[in-house]
């Protein structure tokens, strides 16, 4: 059977960035697939390489609209290792609690927008109502909905309000119940097992061979967080549990994904109710020369951040180091043998990016469009129904 | 096994390849050791000490480029800096991708974002820079200069 | 006012547009679709196919890349269509303005007609710019 060239991309209206992949199919499968970004690509390091140390956090926080506080975590934490130094209590608190704001919502918005790929936009709409709330709570924190400027170099730009506590914590108590609904619709959908399980699956040994991070190498039994192997901030407070699953399959990074959510709930609130009295700013005057390192998990993974100084004002060198970096390529394990149908999902399942999926377009070799980007959504939605009607639901 | 038995046996194991160690804090260790030495400790530390390659940094310091491969040893929270130092003006150096695929993308960007050859890399191909981008033009060297003629500066806060 | 544009406005379909963003207003712009503000009741909705757009939704800054393949998406655009540049980047390039990889702001490159400023700006501010836009173009 001949072989087809399948670009998907570069621009799709659910992505996060433009990226642009390259299957190639023969009949229905995959086998192989390439990528080639440089969409997004807006030469940050060398932008921060002009700006102040201070000034470096605002640049940092615009790298990605969804890990707005990772990178200003990461790269407060490089600047600090220079000297090194530790916080305060209370801006450690603050800091945790901003951070673990973003990462239930970030997963929220995952789970929407993978619910909406498989046909389930109930999913969807659910999600992203249950992360209004999340906004809302961070509104309340810091001003802003996303880019919360929290951040600084020595502690917090903003102090929590004692009257606000009570405001968040009632409004995450209120997602909770929610929350453990669309977590039983999710898991206990015979369907999503069908569908989901056995789907692009990470080896334990391919985890460890790409250094895959976060909830893509939790999925597939590597247990690594830096949370819980450099911590960092107030993580080592209270108790709280890292979630690690074996399969390495879509069903099992959407399952951790969503049994975080529940532990990181348990964080915030712990944060809110025993936040520590103290300074929140420890007023760093001078950067002096060497370097630092700052690593953080964000959401998807290790945010890492490198800082050299050489005693001016100015960082000399600074290097980022998203998550998405390393567990980009894990596609060429995952992708390859699977069926164009599932695809989208396997790509979305790493959540990088909503993957362009509409922007697909399938082409033979010469040229002649098979398949555009909704009918690879379609194709998605399909196989669902399909196997519903299978199984006899509905 | 602890950090300092980790250490004693790399720096007995190295000890000729090791030009420098630097013991900065209780988790991080910068150790400088010669380029051609790069991918037998590389693939030392990730394969035999099961550390996690986090990422590579390259630096320009005219006259010399420095690369920093940092790794980290996750049970005893011990990142380790490999510091290699490669000639300015022809920076030359051992891929690690072919042994290990973590090291692929980082590799690509560090050879176009500095100029750096990788020598057996399987992937040599551009990853960040734009198609219409001149070859040899390394934005992050220090002397980057603007090339385009057509840029506009004049908006923005 | 020709008979196109008078249609576009009843129910105008936006296609949106990433060019080098963070995709914060990316998100920002979905988010108008989901319950809370849910800006499908005036008929507004969000389209795969550029071939069906009536308003484009600009964001990000403009990299070297995306730049080319802005280009080639404007021209695809069945005319008459409206330009909305959504947040500071996409409006003046804000703080990646003197970055090599984002030469010229985006009115340079395709014109522009209501610019909604902020980082990112806020779900109410998107929805105030379109109706703003919509009585503009409508009024003429």
């Amino acid at each position: 059977m001949g072989k087809t060239i399948i670009p998907i991309g570069p621009y799709h209206p659910l992505q996060e960035e433009p990226e642009f992949f390259t299957l190639t199919v023969e009949g229905e499968t995959v086998v192989d697939i390439d990528v080639r970004i440089g969409y997004n690509h807006r030469g940050i390091e060398k932008l921060s390489e002009m700006k102040t140390f201070e000034n470096s956090t605002f640049v940092v926080e615009r790298i990605c609209g969804i890990c707005s506080t990772s990178h200003p975590y990461a790269y407060t934490r490089a600047v600090e290792d220079i000297f090194p130094m530790e916080v305060s209590m209370r801006s450690k608190y603050i800091r945790t609690i901003i951070a673990e704001g973003e990462r239930i919502h970030s997963h929220l918005l995952w789970l929407g927008l993978a619910g909406h790929f498989l046909g389930y936009n109930t999913v969807y709409m659910w999600a992203w109502k249950l992360r209004e709330e999340i906004l809302d709570v961070m509104e309340i924190l810091s001003g802003n909905r996303n880019n919360y400027a929290m951040f600084k170099p020595g502690g917090v730009r903003r102090d929590i309000n004692a009257e606000d506590i009570p405001i968040c914590i009632k409004k995450i108590d209120s997602i909770l119940p929610t929350l453990n609904m669309l977590k039983k619709a999710v898991l206990d959908d015979p369907v999503l097992h069908a569908r989901l399980k056995g789907v692009g699956v990470l080896s334990y040994q391919d985890a460890i061979d790409f250094s895959a991070l976060g909830p893509t190498s939790r999925a597939s039994g590597v247990a690594r967080d830096v949370r819980k192997d450099s911590p960092y901030g107030a993580y080592q407070e209270m108790e709280w549990d890292m979630i690690v699953t074996k399969n390495g399959d879509v069903f099992d990074k959407a399952v951790v994904r969503i049994l975080e959510m529940f532990e990181t709930a348990k964080i915030m609130k712990y944060c809110l109710n025993n936040l520590p009295d103290g300074e929140i700013d420890a007023k760093i005057k001078d950067i002096p020369p060497g370097e630092g390192i700052g690593h953080i998990e964000a959401p998807r993974g290790e945010t890492f951040h490198y800082v050299k100084s050489d005693g001016t004002n100015r960082p000399m060198r600074h290097k980022v180091r998203a998550p998405t970096f390393m567990n980009f390529p894990t596609y060429k394990a995952t992708v390859k043998g699977q069926t164009i149908s599932d695809a989208t999902i396997i790509l979305a399942a790493i959540d990088p990016c909503y993957c362009c999926t509409e922007r697909i377009a399938v082409k033979d070799v010469k040229g002649r469009m098979l398949y555009d980007g909704q009918d690879l959504i379609r194709l998605s939605r399909e196989k669902t129904e399909k196997m519903k009607q299978r199984m006899g639901v509905r | 096994m602890i950090r300092e038995e980790i250490l004693l046996d790399f720096t007995s194991r190295f000890h000729a390849d090791i030009l420098d160690l630097e013991d900065k804090s209780n988790t991080r260790v910068y150790v400088e050791i010669t380029p051609e030495s790069l991918v037998r400790i590389g693939t030392y530390l990730f394969r035999n000490i099961g550390a996690r390659f986090n990422i590579a940094t390259a630096t320009d310091l005219p006259p010399k480029i420095e690369i920093l491969y940092h790794f980290l040893v996750e049970d005893i929270n011990l990142l380790i800096s490999l510091r290699v130092f490669l000639d300015g003006e022809k920076p030359e150096i051992e891929s690690l991708a072919k042994e290990i695929e973590a090291f692929n993308w980082i590799e690509r960007e560090m050879s176009e974002l500095l100029g750096i050859t990788f020598i057996g890399h399987p992937d040599p191909r551009r990853l960040l820079l734009a198609d219409n981008w001149p070859e040899g033009v390394c934005p992050l060297r220090q002397d980057y200069e603007e090339w385009d003629e057509t840029v506009d500066r004049t908006r923005g806060v | 006012m020709s008979l196109k544009l008078k249609a576009l406005l009843k129910s105008p379909w936006v296609f949106h547009l990433s060019t080098g963003s963070c995709n914060n207003c990316d998100i920002e712009i979905l988010d108008c679709l989901t319950p809370r503000f849910d800006i499908e009741r005036f008929g507004m909705l969000l389209i795969g196919s550029i071939k069906h757009a009536d308003v484009l939704l600009v964001t990000g800054s403009c990299n070297r890349m995306s730049v080319e393949r802005l280009k080639v998406l404007y021209e695809q655009v069945p005319k008459p269509c409206l330009v909305v540049a959504i947040g500071t980047c996409a409006g003046s390039r804000g703080i990646f303005k003197d970055s090599y990889n984002c030469p010229v702001p985006l009115d340079k490159i395709i014109p522009v007609d209501v610019y909604i400023p902020g980082c990112p700006p806020k779900p109410e501010a998107m929805i105030a710019g379109v109706v703003k836009l919509i009585e503009k173009v409508g009024g003429a």
